[in-house]
């Protein structure tokens, strides 16, 4: 109950700042929910604080993780663990954040967290070193291996162009709800990794993915039957050039960002716009999201959306 | 006493060497004694104090060795002792030593290993033989097994075991180690330690020093009744027991002799007892003194010239599409690895990135079943350096993570005409991707596309981007081996620059 009262007071200081700030879109933002999703906000965008207190920030805004996970639910968190890295060199998203993610789930009531990443190092590797298996173990979380095609089962795509079928894996399509949480990436081929490429760590056939038009794809994967009920863009430590592998630490920087949406789109159009003030990425070259709105699983429009802008 | 100690090291030594050839979860650790201690990878890797402590424990004990810890001859003792079981009346009896095939048989390997066939001894060493016999077929089984456990707990929503992919890596490797099996494995089964007294060229040479040994099974001939029950238990076959015999170039120290002795007549002792009845077989076998000065002089003899111009000519022999076969990182050169891998897979069993299998003709003839880099179900990872450390003989030489991330086993090479980006005109990049030293980026294309450019001098060839190239039949990156590795030249770090950012660019 203490937490709660904390949650509380966090979001009531939140209304009270976004009342002095009054930009024309908080402004909006006070006139009531969204009408589809029921949230106060479209969009949460924190900078300036620690990834563990960015996320509590923004997740008060949002309303709370209540809002997203309810009681008795299994859950799904889906980091990018993709790389033999330590946090310092963000290959990986920040394992601090996936652990208070995990805790908000607990403390919504979750009756299970799982988390899994379909690695390109070495799964156990990938697992240990990027930190995460050990933070989210300690908070309660089952960490399951995904480097097998066993462990996943196919699904139709019905709304994709090219990718129609996909095997996703297990414990995600068995999951009530699951969270998408990415690290924000330069990427050679598909120029950006955010929250849609991450789904390239639910699939077992990735190849595909490749052979076939890789934005189009990543497109694709996205129209899933059950999206995730929350994206979460970890931008803290960003990889800026040589992504989404990276050669060595200069490849970083620690810009502190984190953003939150229950639209993938619109949340990865909002990082891509972030890292263009890091490195030159026009919106067009990250092909994924145009073709992502095309297939209406979200929108670039951000200016019509209701956005919360947060600095610590 | 004598064999209770002999059976409690040798379980104990074979359980972990087995297991350490098996684990695939890291549990016994990456680095082990155990295969360092054996005497044909201490004869590869020059460990003079192995060797030495071999050569000084056989002149006081005799083949101890071949009883405690070597790994075949357990496993034979394994096979033997179940035979006994299956047939409560099996005997055994004395056989007269074939010394000249024993003879011929070390020295066919030796000269077969100075002109470049290290493919010989691989296949008779019997440490190299059981890590093969372990690797090509009881690891298969163990991973199945695994699985099985794996798919029963998953089931229940537990993921303690987690699935392993299981395969069959090198059909002729698979096919050696299975025929080493039904060889030695049928002979242990009718009769006893043969491969060990006809075959192994360790047991043939640590036989010859035996005969000098302190310690010796020795006959009280004062007790003796000459009823030859030990000769029957002997799996050694080397107890004559109407003269009052051993041969001590056969005996291995198994110690059964003793307590199966109802005179209580035989002892591990360094004194003799009873009148003077000589023991050792002091026959002298003239025709195996010709031949082995005529063999080690034929040796001596040749040329290292032109051994190392045969050993050339099979390096070059030309692969199906590499024209190089990729050698492990460490391992120096391919000659380097001709001259000190015995093949026994530990490093093939224990790669954690499923990137080493047995080769075939990739290295020539005196190479066969060496290992080799191949990435059909994986690469190379940039900071594991496992193989270096795992190998006994000095093969595969150990690396430092520093030094591995300048170890260039091979180059890249990419084939414009095969690239996805260039025929689909679609993104990809998954070889950048994966590419440690960023020796393949991307590169500004048509369209907004961007499409892969190579720099070979900074490439290390762990083949991550020949593993996840999607293009099929052909890929259209690939990496080719270098013969001699090299060092890297060293990517340019750029500058670390710390970027301000005060707004959200939204």
């Amino acid at each position: 109950m203490e937490r709660r009262e904390f949650l509380k007071a966090i979001a009531l200081a939140g209304v009270a700042a976004t009342i002095k700030i009054s930009n024309p879109l908080s402004v909006l933002a006070q006139s009531g929910q969204n009408l589809t999703t029921g949230l106060p906000y479209d969009l949460v965008a924190v900078m300036g604080g620690e990834p563990v207190e960015m996320f509590r920030r923004a997740m008060t805004e949002m309303g709370g993780m209540e809002k997203f996970v309810k009681a008795g639910q299994k859950v799904v968190v889906k980091p990018n663990i993709g790389w033999d890295k330590t946090p310092e060199l963000a290959g990986n998203t920040n394992p601090d954040l996936v652990a208070e993610i995990i805790r908000q789930c607990f403390a919504a009531g979750a009756k299970e967290v799982v988390v899994f990443d379909h690695t390109c190092d070495d799964w156990r590797k990938c697992y240990k070193n990027s930190g995460i298996e050990e933070a989210a173990e300690a908070a309660g979380a089952k960490v399951v291996p995904a480097h097998e095609e066993s462990y996943y089962r196919e699904i139709e795509l019905p709304r994709a162009k090219n990718l129609k079928k996909a095997k996703v894996h297990n414990a995600l399509l068995d999951s009530d709800v699951w969270i998408n949480v990415p690290i924000l990436k330069n990427h050679g081929g598909a120029k950006m990794t955010i929250s849609m490429k991450n789904h390239m760590g639910i699939v077992w056939d990735r190849g595909f993915f490749h052979k076939n038009d890789l934005q189009q794809c990543i497109a694709d994967i996205c129209t899933l039957e059950k999206p995730a009920v929350l994206n979460i863009v970890d931008a803290y430590r960003v990889m800026k050039t040589n992504g989404p592998r990276g050669k060595s630490a200069a490849d970083v920087v620690n810009p502190k960002g984190l953003f939150i949406s229950t639209d993938i789109v619109a949340v990865d159009t909002a990082a891509t716009k972030f890292f263009n003030q890091i490195e030159s990425m026009p919106l067009e070259v990250v092909g994924h999201l145009a073709k992502g709105e095309e297939l209406s699983i979200g929108t670039m429009d951000i200016d019509k959306l209701k956005v919360k802008r947060i600095r610590i | 006493m004598w064999r209770t100690l002999r059976i409690l090291v040798s379980v104990v030594f074979f359980a972990l060497i087995t297991f350490y050839f098996l684990d695939f979860a890291g549990i016994s650790g990456v680095r082990s004694f155990l295969p360092r201690v054996q005497f044909i990878p201490a004869l590869m890797a020059v460990s003079g104090g192995i060797l030495v402590f071999w050569i000084v424990l056989t002149f006081l004990l005799g083949r101890v060795y071949c009883s405690s810890v070597c790994p075949l001859g357990i496993f034979q003792d394994g096979i033997i002792w179940v035979s006994k079981r299956w047939n409560k009346k099996k005997k055994y009896g004395y056989r007269p030593a074939r010394n000249v095939v024993r003879w011929l048989v070390v020295g066919g390997i030796g000269i077969a290993f100075l002109f470049g066939f290290t493919f010989v001894l691989s296949l008779f060493d019997p440490y190299s033989a059981y890590g093969r016999m372990a690797t090509d077929i009881f690891r298969p089984l163990y991973l199945v097994g695994n699985n099985g456990l794996a798919w029963l707990f998953t089931k229940f929503g537990n993921y303690t075991f987690y699935y392993v992919h299981v395969t069959i890596l090198s059909t002729f490797a698979f096919l050696i180690a299975l025929l080493t099996l039904g060889g030695v494995g049928i002979l242990a089964w009718r009769s006893g330690r043969t491969y060990c007294n006809t075959i192994c060229p360790v047991g043939t040479v640590l036989g010859f020093l035996s005969k000098y040994s302190l310690f010796k099974l020795r006959i009280d001939t004062a007790k003796c009744n000459g009823c030859g029950l030990c000769a029957l238990k002997c799996k050694s076959s080397c107890i004559d027991s109407k003269k009052h015999r051993i041969d001590y170039s056969r005996c291995v120290d198994c110690f059964d002799c003793i307590g199966n002795c109802r005179q209580r007549a035989i002892a591990f002792s360094p004194l003799k007892k009873g009148k003077p009845v000589e023991n050792v077989v002091k026959v002298t076998d003239e025709s195996k003194r010709r031949f082995l000065v005529t063999a080690f002089a034929t040796a001596l003899v040749v040329p290292k010239a032109m051994a190392q111009e045969k050993v050339g000519a099979f390096v070059r022999h030309k692969a199906y599409k590499r024209e190089y076969p990729i050698s492990p990182p460490g391992a120096v050169s391919t000659e380097h690895l001709l001259k000190h891998c015995t093949a026994c897979h530990l490093c093939i069993a224990k790669c954690p990135s499923h990137v080493l299998k047995p080769a075939f003709m990739e290295y020539g003839l005196g190479g066969m079943m060496q290992p080799k880099m191949y990435f059909d179900d994986g690469f190379c990872n940039f900071d594991c350096t496992v193989c270096s450390e795992v190998c006994p003989n000095g093969a595969i030489l150990p690396l430092t993570k520093e030094k591995k991330h300048v170890t260039q086993v091979g180059r890249v090479v990419f084939l414009v005409e095969n690239c996805i980006v260039n025929t689909d005109e679609t993104s990809c990049g998954a070889c950048s991707e994966h590419c440690p030293t960023q020796a393949v980026t991307m590169v500004p294309y048509k369209n907004g596309l961007t499409i892969p450019q190579v720099n070979p001098e900074i490439c290390v060839g762990c083949g991550g981007c020949e593993y996840v190239c999607p293009v099929r039949p052909f890929r259209a990156i690939h990496i080719e081996g270098n013969p001699v590795q090299v060092e890297a030249r060293r990517f340019k770090e750029t500058e670390k620059k710390e970027v301000q950012i005060d707004d959200f660019g939204f």
